[in-house]
């Protein structure tokens, strides 16, 4: 049987220093353990097999919640999807954010999946990505060489692979400060109502002004080897009326950005085909949201 | 036994308490995996990791070498049986049986058990298993039907031979009744289309387990979880050499069948591994070995032909069936070679049926074996029959109905049908008769269909034993794994014949050393033949009761009556003496002639087939291709729903199996012919929230030789779903699928080229 040590440091220093050091060490690779939901089962699996568990709930920064002064949201990266979904805030301003977070799993793994974990999981299905990404959120982490911070889109590097450094800890999602008039959703396609991965996943995040879209952003997941940041759906629906033109226009942008595979979960035609509907119907409730002002 | 009891009982008919319930929802209930014994060690079963390739050598050495290992075991372990001569067991050929459980020659799927280590750790047995090296050489594989039945096909084994060749097709099956050219010939209408279905999983929820203790004297024990003790004690027998006189079988609680646990793969390589090492050892199934292993039932490849004249009615239909086996022989044609066109009287009929070997898991027992897809054929025509012809879909069959003594194909003669009863059932309810609003919002399309279905019904051997106790209570064994409420149905019984509280009565399971020999759980016939030894064995204990009575009064038995739980004089010239309770006479049993009790063991006969016939209504998001099942009505003919929870629960059960098989449930495998989606998540069962609440309209129509009026009810549920979906997704969208499930990327697939073609 091979050993397996578990570490539940207080602080990111002391984080980020155990982190450093067992994946230093000979002896196997280090594993953050967050909620735990992907990588329990991964190991129960056998498709992986850490030497070393570091656990970052007992750091107060990964866990907790906070709105700034500014209106901006800081959210801990192991913040529970269920602790976000009972903040008296948060859904109120970032609901399609919330909504994404809380497709993590079932409602029992809700008690334990987080956004972070989600993100660095670096699934291309993963729910909370898309969504975070269209609300601009920027993760900050910390390493051996301090701090730094990124947009979201940056972490994942492909399926199961990530951009962060040796040593380095997803620590928080900030998401900026909301101008009046603005509205956020989160779709995905599954083939059954629950329990289900996603075949397309679609974050719209719009500001509106006077019936305009003022700003805009588009994020897919499940299409491509990490979820997309589609500007150019973006800029289709930036100056318009979410007429029809232009949201087939986005559609097109967000099919043409699609470079998936064929699977069990679905073929090339269909998430291609799909990406496009769901920008549609994902944008008219992100613009109902944002009260079509 | 003819009484059919009046419906105006109070326990037959009654929601009563299950017996198992209080267990299963506190978490007591004790399934295979939970025995434990001192001194018991883990068992891995060592897999294939190749679609199909001869064994050159196994060698187990580094294997046994490791601290922990106390034995392995490979095919040369288990008893052979040649390929030249048939040995059956029921239904299962021991060749088949024999070279399922550890590949022999070859292997021949990717998953087929090659060896099996017993250690003292689970952890110890799966390192065991990657210390034993097999050299293979790697042969090219088949999966799919259509591929293993080209003239140039990768043949699995060489010595099955079709039309004189070696050939993939291990068998066939006809049943016919006239001359279908003639048939043809006479029809106005013909429609003739071919269908297609994939493999799908029972999805029981409890992975088989087994314990066995092999003890030093010869005698063997086993806990598992299984549809039948006796077919457990038998094929390990046969696999393993231990006559069956030493080889105890006990049941676990079983977490679900459907079929698939009438035969069995961890038992016999449990005992071989118990014997070798002198420990108990434990086997349980991964989730991963129950999908890539155990039986799913069979995909398949089907081309129905109707032929009617402009009235209506059917004069000619013929079926061609090409069913996977997958590894080895032994597809369930019998479901729609017999009972596709079974419903209907047809003058006509050539029904054939093709079992096509490929490098899959060889195919086990599901709900209904094969019916559901020669129905998804058939009845899918029918529909398109009613269409062409301009008459209502249920119309046509109600015409076309089979009558009470009429001959099916298959050879049987019908002693009762009652297949009008559920179409009328349907026709009658206010679902069918409702408006459903086809265009509700954009992008939304709604549909209604309609399907039949026929199952065979089945009974066979029995056993029970019913015994008072000194306190005056009731205790009923049986021999039959309780799938779908067998317990709560025999305790109705029991407490209606013997007239006493229903509480007062116990319903258990017996092992294979405690009770007589009872058939599998399987063929929707537990109930029907259970509730009629039981019936028969409470009928003997009455018989004692009044006999006691008599002595006590010094009377003639044959003036004693039993009623409302007590033994009265039948009448004033039998003499005055008040009522003697059941429990008055059990606490005077020991001085009125020892204990009470009586047992009856039957081969029962007289099960009369079953049909349903549903309507459902689906909704399709259009553009994202998904089809949701909007509201669902099945009516079925049960005979008398001894408990009508239980009743109600296959139907639905079998509805909902229907509907994941027809929309979502299918087998994925890969260009190396490994199953790609081999877990919960990506086979996909419809969940709790995809489908609605399922109303069983229960039809009660007695069947006249079961002394309760008792038939099967589980199976016939699920054979109308495919079509009746099907059917329902045409109405929707003006499109006809000729091929299952009806999943997303299909739909829009269907849907983008229809919009091409307008």
């Amino acid at each position: 049987m091979t050993e397996i040590r578990y570490l539940a440091p207080r602080t990111l220093e002391d984080a980020v220093s155990a982190f450093a050091a067992a994946q230093g060490a000979a002896s196997g690779t280090a594993r953050i353990l967050a909620g735990g939901t992907d990588l329990l089962v991964q190991m129960r699996a056998g498709v992986v097999q850490p030497g070393t568990i570091i656990d970052i709930k007992k750091i107060e920064e990964v866990t907790a919640i906070t709105e700034q002064p500014d209106g901006s949201f800081v959210i801990g990266a192991a913040v529970s999807g269920a602790t976000l979904h009972d903040h008296p805030r948060f859904g109120k301003v970032w609901p399609g954010v919330l909504e994404a977070v809380n497709l993590i799993g079932s409602k029992q793994v809700q008690g334990r999946a987080s956004p972070g974990g989600n993100l660095c999981n670096a699934s291309p299905a993963g729910d909370s990505v898309p969504a975070m990404i269209a609300a601009g959120a920027v993760v900050t982490v910390q390493g051996p060489n301090g701090r730094r911070t990124l947009p979201v889109e940056k972490v994942p590097a492909g399926p199961g692979r990530t951009t962060l450094t040796p040593g380095e800890i997803l620590v928080s999602f900030t998401l900026p400060a909301r101008p009046a008039g603005s509205g956020d959703a989160y779709l995905r396609m599954i083939p059954r109502t629950e329990m289900d991965i996603a075949v397309v996943g679609c974050g719209v995040n719009l500001t509106m002004a006077g019936g305009k879209v003022t700003a805009a952003r588009v994020g897919l997941g499940a299409v491509a080897p990490v979820p997309l940041l589609v500007e150019d759906a973006a800029k289709a629906l930036i100056g318009s009326t979410l007429d029809e033109a232009a949201l087939e226009a986005a559609a097109a942008a967000c099919r043409a950005a699609c470079n998936p595979i064929n699977d069990k979960r679905g073929t090339i035609a269909y998430r291609t085909k799909v990406a496009g509907v769901l920008l549609k119907r994902t944008a008219a409730i992100a613009a109902e949201r944002a009260g079509r002002k | 036994m003819n009484v059919i009891t009046p419906t105006e009982n109070k326990w037959i008919g009654a929601r009563t308490v299950r017996p198992d319930g209080a267990d299963k929802v506190t978490g007591r209930a004790a399934y295979a995996a939970d025995t434990t014994m001192p001194g018991m060690i883990w068992g891995k079963v060592l897999r294939s990791p190749h679609a199909h390739a001869i064994i050159k050598s196994i060698d187990t050495s580094k294997a046994e070498a490791l601290p922990g290992v106390k034995a392995v075991v490979t095919a040369k372990d288990i008893v052979d049986f040649p390929v030249d001569k048939s040995v059956m067991l029921g239904i299962q050929d021991m060749r088949w049986m024999c070279r399922n459980v550890m590949a022999r020659e070859k292997a021949l799927f990717h998953g087929h058990p090659i060896a099996a280590v017993a250690a003292t750790t689970e952890a110890t047995a799966a390192e065991a298993c990657k210390l034993i090296e097999v050299e293979y050489e790697v042969l090219p594989h088949v999966i799919e039907i259509e591929d293993a039945i080209k003239p140039d096909a990768p043949i699995l084994h060489d010595f099955l031979k079709h039309e004189g060749k070696p050939s993939n097709i291990a068998g066939t099956m006809v049943a016919k009744l006239g001359d279908i050219e003639q048939g043809f010939a006479e029809a106005d209408v013909v429609i003739e289309r071919t269908f297609r279905t994939r493999p799908v999983h029972q999805g029981y929820i409890e992975p088989q387990a087994c314990t066995v203790s092999y003890a030093p004297d010869g005698r063997a024990t086993i806990w598992s979880s299984s549809q039948g003790q006796f077919m457990v004690r038998a094929m390990t027998s046969l696999l393993t050499g231990v006559p069956q006189s030493n080889i105890r079988a006990i049941p676990a609680e079983i977490g679900g069948g459907f079929g698939a646990k009438t035969i069995i793969y961890l038992e016999p390589v449990a005992l071989l591994l118990s014997k070798k090492s002198g420990r108990p050892v434990k086997m349980v199934m991964s989730r991963d070995e129950v999908m890539r292993a155990t039986g799913p039932t069979s995909g398949s490849f089907s081309t129905v032909k109707i032929g009617a004249k402009k009235d209506g009615t059917i004069v000619a239909a013929q079926g061609t069936f090409y069913l996977q086996a997958g590894c080895l022989p032994g597809s369930p044609l019998r479901g729609p070679v017999g009972c596709s066109f079974a419903p209907y009287a047809i003058p006509h009929v050539l029904s054939v049926g093709y079992d096509v070997v490929s490098n899959r898991s060889k195919v086990a027992a599901y709900r209904a074996p094969g019916a559901p897809l020669g129905a998804y054929a058939t009845e899918c025509v029918l529909d398109e029959l009613a269409e062409k012809l301009g008459i209502d879909p249920l119309e046509l069959r109600h015409r076309n109905s089979a009558k009470t003594g009429m001959k099916a194909a298959y050879g049987a003669t019908f002693n009762q049908v009652t297949f009008e009863e559920t179409i009328e059932a349907i026709q009658n309810h206010e679902h069918y008769k409702s408006p459903l609003e086809k265009n509700p919002r954009p992008g939304i399309k709604r549909g209604r269909g309609v399907a039949s279905g026929f199952w065979y019904n089945a009974g066979g051997e029995s056993s029970a034993q019913v015994n008072l106790t000194e306190d005056g209570n009731v205790v009923v064994t049986t021999g039959h794994p309780d799938v779908g409420g067998s317990r709560a149905s025999i305790a109705n019984v029991t407490a209606e014949l013997l007239g006493v509280e229903h509480d007062r009565v116990s319903v258990i399971i017996g092992d294979t050393a405690s009770i007589g020999f009872s058939n599998l759980t399987g063929g929707s016939r537990v109930t029907f033949a259970s509730a009629m030894v039981v019936t028969q064995s409470v009928e003997k204990v009455i018989g004692q009761l009044k006999e006691r009575a008599a002595k006590i009064w010094k009377i003639d038995p044959e003036a004693v009556i039993y009623e409302n739980g007590a033994c009265r004089p039948a009448g004033p010239n039998a003499g005055q003496f008040p009522p003697l309770a059941l429990k008055d006479l059990a606490a005077k049993a020991n001085e009125t002639g020892g204990p009470i009790g009586a047992g009856v063991q039957l081969n029962t006969q007289g099960a009369d087939p079953g049909f349903a016939t549903h309507v459902v209504d689906v909704e399709v998001d259009v553009d994202l291709g998904i089809v949701r099942v909007l509201r669902y009505t099945a009516a079925q003919d049960v005979g008398r729903a001894l408990h009508p929870s239980y009743v109600e629960g296959q139907i639905q059960g079998g509805v909902v199996q229907g509907i994941g098989w027809a929309l979502s449930e299918e087998y994925l495998y890969d260009r190396q012919g490994r199953l790609d989606n081999a877990n919960f998540l990506d086979y996909r069962m419809p969940v709790c929230s995809d489908v609605p609440m399922i109303e069983a309209v229960v039809l009660e129509i007695p069947n006249p030789r079961h002394p309760q009026g008792v038939k099967g009810v589980g199976e016939a549920p699920i054979v109308p779903p495919l079509a009746a979906i099907a059917n329902a997704v045409y109405d929707a969208l003006g499109r006809r699928f000729y091929s299952l499930p009806m999943s997303p990327p299909k739909v829009t697939e269907v849907m983008d080229m229809k919009l091409a073609a307008e």
